[in-house]
């Protein structure tokens, strides 16, 4: 728990800066395309969130997107195929790739690194070669998949016209709760935890590692997928070429603000989805305030996430420091 | 055979009033989260004096030894070279005033070979580049002084703990240092590797070379030491002069009270039959296939030279090294051992060697450390017993004394002997049927140590049967009902209690014929 104090402290303050510098950062527009997109980086970033604690890394994630997202309305207007085989065309596709990255990386013991450095080459290549590199999209049919990523919930008291909070958000929700249960409470949340550590000492704990890697690459892939299918439903309109570009990198870095170190073993749910809430409002604020150049926006977060590691490694330290002056008296 | 170093240490300086203390420290304290270690500690060191320093498991004896040799700052207190205070700011500079330290716990770099670890950031040059010539044959002769005959080209994550454990002892060896510290330097020695450091340490002494030795080993104490100095709790608790070092002397300083019977020796009733190892072979010495039966409520020794593949046997019973070849036998089931989680499903338990990397996530707190191997038992549907937990983590901190502030510490902050016990508590929670330990009381402390045969006993008693590796003849000797002897990856053969002697183990264990 002491972990997420820094996060939490960063966010309240950008958020409280940008309010200030801009008049339109609170509205209620704004605010429902903030818990949106922070919502679907939440997803991924939960999901890439489990490989970093077994000391793994996905950088597939963006062309996972590209993929599924590009890939499940090809499926559905290309080949017409019906919703529930499109659906499960997609379901099994990501599960196979989370299944390969997994098993490549422990059977054959290739590094996270270079099997999805791969994955990030060829997933996208394959979507621009069926799709034909032409733009993706549902255009007016498929409602009911489509309320998924557009529809919103109003809240008791405001009407829907001004805000409504929109339904990602509540699959945020979900997948955080249940994200949060496994990894704190199941005994395999127990299991990736020691392995992301210390893998021989896991193994001889009689812990199954490889089947637990695996796991985690496919709980990657799957929320990656899941992410894609909503991605490509707020948009509605999805160039192969670029759909999902950097967003692994997003999601790594809302990851490792959020607390998970890279040398595994580390890692909690809330943080990660402060972490991916905490990019979003640096994004917004670049856009919205006026004296600040949209072209340095890498910049920008990448100062940040600087400034955050920095600071959780500060905060641990002079804790760490006031717990030895306690215990010499 | 090595002049007595008395001469050094009985002159008297120029201005004839003390002999001159190569380093001193006073009033030394130094405090971690949660812990004093160290409560105002003095230590005094001759040129050329061999000093032990002992105490139990936890007392502060590695962590002055950081101290002294700048891996950590004290707090308070003074530390002086020939009379001059100093303040290290770190590792290098200890080394640079001719202070080196063999850590506790084995600090290579496995990934890169003998003589690259021996030189580490020393690496002789030539024209800017690094001299891999020269360091290789440098590396060798300080290699052949340890009595390691490896090529300083054999990748060091190859070599077994014992062999690393004497490139660790090179590379101190090869900064021609003025005090040479070791903390434990032969916990995974065998005897002869013993010996050959104990050469190097008296031939060391006799340079004018100040060593100050730690071991929880008391014959070797006795052996080689010239004053003894013991730590409790933090603080000095005595000092023994050369004449009047004993073993219960040393002991009743270390503990505050006297430990005596040290193996009990008693006949135990041994149950049926529990475990058959048919024909097994193990990846390490796939063409010899081992054989032999286990007992309830048998403890078996396994005694052999380093190297004999000893650990290995363990490690292909439990499953973690899988067995290339014919089967095991565990109460009624029978099986090629393919997996740790298989082994553990027949009741099996394994105490590893190596605690640092088999034994313990040393980041992880000790009570999750602790219920790691019984959580898939006590499970809830997946879910985690957290009541359990607690329980386990409760009742081993106290039956096996682990010193520690919480059990929320982390294992990396304990000391080495502590460490040791967590691994103990961890498998004795997963009430094994067979309990395979290997080299059990390394790095523990004489009160620990009788605790721990203790507890062998009483699990035999109960019906356990426990295989356990040692290189401690003594140890072999005094709790074993029965020994088995490896040669080179073979069983070489068994003893009975009543035949088991020095002579009769080493006979097979080097490879010769049944006394
Ligand atoms: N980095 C650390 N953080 C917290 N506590 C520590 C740290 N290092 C040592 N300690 C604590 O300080 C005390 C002394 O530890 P130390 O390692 O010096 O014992 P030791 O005498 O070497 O024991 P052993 O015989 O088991 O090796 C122990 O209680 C240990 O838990
Ligand atoms: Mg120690």
């Amino acid at each position: 728990m002491k972990k997420i104090y820094g996060i939490t402290g960063i966010f309240m303050v950008v958020f409280i800066l940008t309010a200030l510098m801009s008049s339109s950062f609170l509205t209620p527009y704004n605010m429902e395309r903030l818990i949106l997109r922070t919502s679907l980086f939440g997803i991924i970033s939960i999901g890439v969130g489990f490989v970093i604690i077994t000391s793994g890394i996905d950088l597939s994630i963006g062309s996972v997107i590209c993929l599924i997202g590009c890939g499940l309305p090809w499926l559905l207007t290309k080949l017409s195929l019906s919703m529930p085989i499109a659906i499960l065309v997609v379901l099994l596709a990501t599960l196979m790739i989370g299944l390969l990255h997994g098993l490549l990386i422990t059977k054959l013991k290739l590094q996270p690194f270079v099997v999805t450095l791969c994955g990030l080459l060829m997933y996208r290549g394959l979507t621009r070669g069926f799709t034909g590199d032409q733009t993706q999209g549902f255009g007016q049919v498929f409602k009911e998949l489509r309320w998924l990523g557009e529809g919103r919930v109003a809240l008791p008291g405001i009407p829907l016209e001004t805000f409504g909070l929109p339904v990602p958000f509540f699959i945020l929700v979900l997948v955080a709760i249940l994200a949060s249960i496994f990894l704190n409470r199941t005994i395999y949340g127990r299991y990736l935890l020691a392995l992301g550590r210390n893998e021989q000492a896991a193994r001889y704990s009689g812990i199954h590692t490889d089947k637990m890697i695996v796991l985690a690459y496919l709980i990657c892939a799957g929320l990656a997928g899941l992410g894609g299918v909503l991605f490509i439903l707020d948009v509605n309109s999805a160039q192969p070429v670029d759909f999902g570009n950097f967003y692994e990198l997003y999601a790594i870095a809302a990851a490792v603000l959020g607390g998970c170190s890279l040398r595994g073993g580390q890692g909690t749910i809330l943080g990660v989805v402060i972490g991916a809430a905490l990019m979003q409002v640096l994004r917004n604020m670049i856009t919205l305030v006026d004296w600040i150049p949209t072209h340095i926006e890498y910049a920008v977060i990448g100062a940040v996430i600087l400034v955050g590691v920095v600071a959780d490694e500060v905060v641990k330290r002079v804790a760490s420091s006031r717990q030895i002056a306690a215990s010499r008296q | 055979m090595n002049p007595a170093p008395t001469e050094p240490l009985n002159s008297v300086d120029e201005a004839g009033l003390s002999p001159p203390l190569l380093l001193e420290g006073r009033g030394i304290t130094k405090s971690f989260p949660g812990v004093k270690a160290l409560k105002g500690v003095d230590l005094k060191l001759s040129p050329g004096e061999v000093l032990a320093v002992i105490g139990e498991n936890g007392a502060g004896k590695s962590t002055l030894m950081k101290i002294l040799a700048g891996v950590q700052s004290h707090d308070e207190g003074e530390l002086r070279i020939d009379g001059q205070p100093v303040r290290f700011s770190g590792v290098e500079d200890a080394l640079g005033n001719g202070i080196a330290l063999i850590h506790q716990e084995l600090n290579l770099a496995d990934n890169l070979d003998v003589a690259a670890n021996i030189f580490l950031g020393r690496e002789p040059r030539r024209f800017g580049l690094m001299n891999t010539s020269l360091m290789h044959a440098q590396a060798s002769d300080w290699l052949q002084k340890v009595g390691l005959r490896v090529p300083p080209e054999t990748i060091v994550g190859h070599l077994t703990i014992g062999h690393q454990q004497l490139v660790e002892i090179a590379k101190a060896l090869s900064v021609n240092a003025r005090v040479l510290i070791m903390d434990e330097p032969t916990s995974s020695l065998s005897q002869h590797e013993t010996e050959q450091l104990f050469a190097v340490i008296r031939d060391l002494s006799a340079k004018g070379v100040a060593i100050v030795y730690i071991s929880h080993r008391l014959g070797e104490v006795k052996a080689l030491a010239h004053r003894v100095t013991v730590l409790r709790d933090g603080e000095n608790a005595g000092s023994i002069e050369k004449q009047d070092i004993h073993h219960d002397q040393m002991v009743r300083l270390m503990v505050g009270r006297d430990v005596s019977q040290y193996y009990a020796l008693k006949e135990r009733q041994t149950g049926e039959v529990i475990m058959k190892v048919e024909g097994l072979r193990t990846p390490h010495a796939p063409e010899h296939a081992l054989h032999f039966e286990l007992r309830s409520g048998e403890i078996v020794g396994v005694a052999g030279l380093v190297g004999a593949g000893r650990t290995e046997m363990l490690q292909t019973l439990f499953g973690v090294a899988p067995a290339v070849g014919g089967s095991m036998w565990v109460a009624g089931r029978s099986f090629t051992p393919q997996s740790a989680a298989q082994a553990i499903e027949c009741g099996l338990a394994l105490v590893p060697e190596d605690r640092k990397q088999q034994g313990l996530i040393l980041e992880m707190a000790i009570k999750e450390n602790m219920s790691l191997a019984s959580l898939r038992r006590d499970q809830r549907r997946g879910f985690l017993d957290f009541g359990s937990e607690q329980d386990i983590a409760d009742r081993m901190i106290a039956d096996m004394r682990i010193k520690t502030p919480s059990d929320m510490q982390q294992a990396q902050y304990l000391s080495g002997g502590n460490q040791q016990k967590v691994v103990l508590g961890k498998w004795l929670a997963m009430k094994p049927r067979i309990l395979l330990l290997d080299e059990p009381t390394r790095g523990i402390d004489v009160g620990a140590k009788q605790d721990i045969y203790r507890l062998m006993e009483k699990l035999a008693e109960q019906g356990v049967a426990i295989l356990f590796v040692s290189s401690e003849m003594e140890e072999i000797i005094g709790m074993s009902d029965r020994a088995l002897i490896m040669h080179e990856g073979r069983l070489a053969g068994g003893l009975p209690r009543a035949e088991l002697s020095e002579q009769s183990v080493m006979q097979l264990a080097t490879g010769g014929d049944r006394p």
